[in-house]
């Protein structure tokens, strides 16, 4: 890459944030390890129902997709809001990453409503080693939601004081490159977990 | 790479309609069709991978700014021990169980 730094969007500005952003795609392939062992022990174990319910029984299309929909927008908003950013457009930048903030709430009401479903069916984390394994990923990948929703509505305050500088524009670009992550790990619940436990 | 990025986010529309689209496309091929089901899970984990790939260029830029080789080489890398854990595991943990019966 030989482009001159003037070229460059504002969030790889300076050295500094340039490292910042290299060292969380490398803690991002940190966590792509960390959910390939929830993976494993899913596959391992997703046989296991030990009497209970399998997920056949259990899980529901309709909500799944609902649940699809929402992250895949979320993720989608979220570039049109990075787009904004490097046209300098503060409004755009702020309601964009709300409205992925909505969503991304919008997901997390969906899927505390599937897993009290579950638990009413009679399938909790303790029930066998298909719902422990389940439970885990699942509630693993909720709980990075849960904390980019807090984290993005900390930078939220920090854009509406500080405005697009070069700190918040790579801050901004880092919560990005979460967010699109975390819907690129669902992509691969929604099809190994959801959609193989409803055809197998 | 430039700041001059006015125009419309074509990039964007086309990678959140083709996410839409390969959604349906394994909703339809494991409702709708005859395939048997290891052709079922081998479609739509082909699917997952295409949608992946559009989250990591379209979204994220994986080849973007000074770093971009380096980026490309860590996530392979990372996707590399992903694959070694799940299929290890599976294979390890799968004909452990079974040489114990």
């Amino acid at each position: 890459m030989t482009s001159h730094a003037n070229n460059m969007p504002l969030e790889y500005k300076t050295q500094q944030s340039q490292m910042n952003i290299l060292g969380f795609w490398v803690f991002l392939g940190a966590e792509i390890v960390l959910f390939s062992t929830l993976f494993a022990s899913y596959f391992v174990l997703e046989h296991n129902t030990a009497g209970g319910p399998t997920g056949q029984d259990i899980f529901i299309l309709k909500d799944v997709l609902i649940e699809t929909f929402l992250l895949l927008t979320s993720s989608f908003t979220c570039g049109l809001a990075i787009h904004s950013m490097r046209s300098h457009h503060k409004t755009g930048l702020m309601v964009w990453t709300i409205v992925t903030l909505l969503l991304g709430a919008g997901f997390l009401y969906m899927e505390i409503n599937e897993f009290i479903h579950y638990v009413h069916e009679g399938a909790s984390i303790q029930t066998s080693g298909f719902t422990a394994a389940f439970f885990t990923l699942l509630g693993t990948h909720g709980a990075h939601v849960t904390f980019g929703i807090f984290w993005i509505s900390l930078l939220l305050i920090q854009l509406a004081r500080r405005g697009i500088t070069e700190k918040t524009a790579s801050k901004f670009f880092i919560a990005s490159l979460y967010w699109h992550f975390l819907d690129v790990v669902w992509i691969f619940i929604f099809t190994f977990v959801y959609l193989k436990g409803m055809v197998m | 790479m430039s700041t001059k990025t006015n125009h419309f986010p074509w990039n964007h529309l086309i990678g959140f309609v083709l996410s839409i689209a390969l959604t349906l496309l394994a909703v339809f091929v494991a409702f709708n069709t005859d395939f048997s089901k290891t052709v079922i899970v081998w479609v739509i984990g082909i699917l997952a991978i295409f949608q992946a790939l559009i989250q990591l260029f379209m979204f994220m830029h994986v080849t973007e700014g000074k770093e971009g080789m380096i980026n490309v080489v860590n996530m392979v890398y990372s996707i590399f021990l992903a694959l070694v854990i799940v299929f290890g595991s599976i294979w390890v943990l799968t004909s452990g169980h079974a040489a114990m019966h």
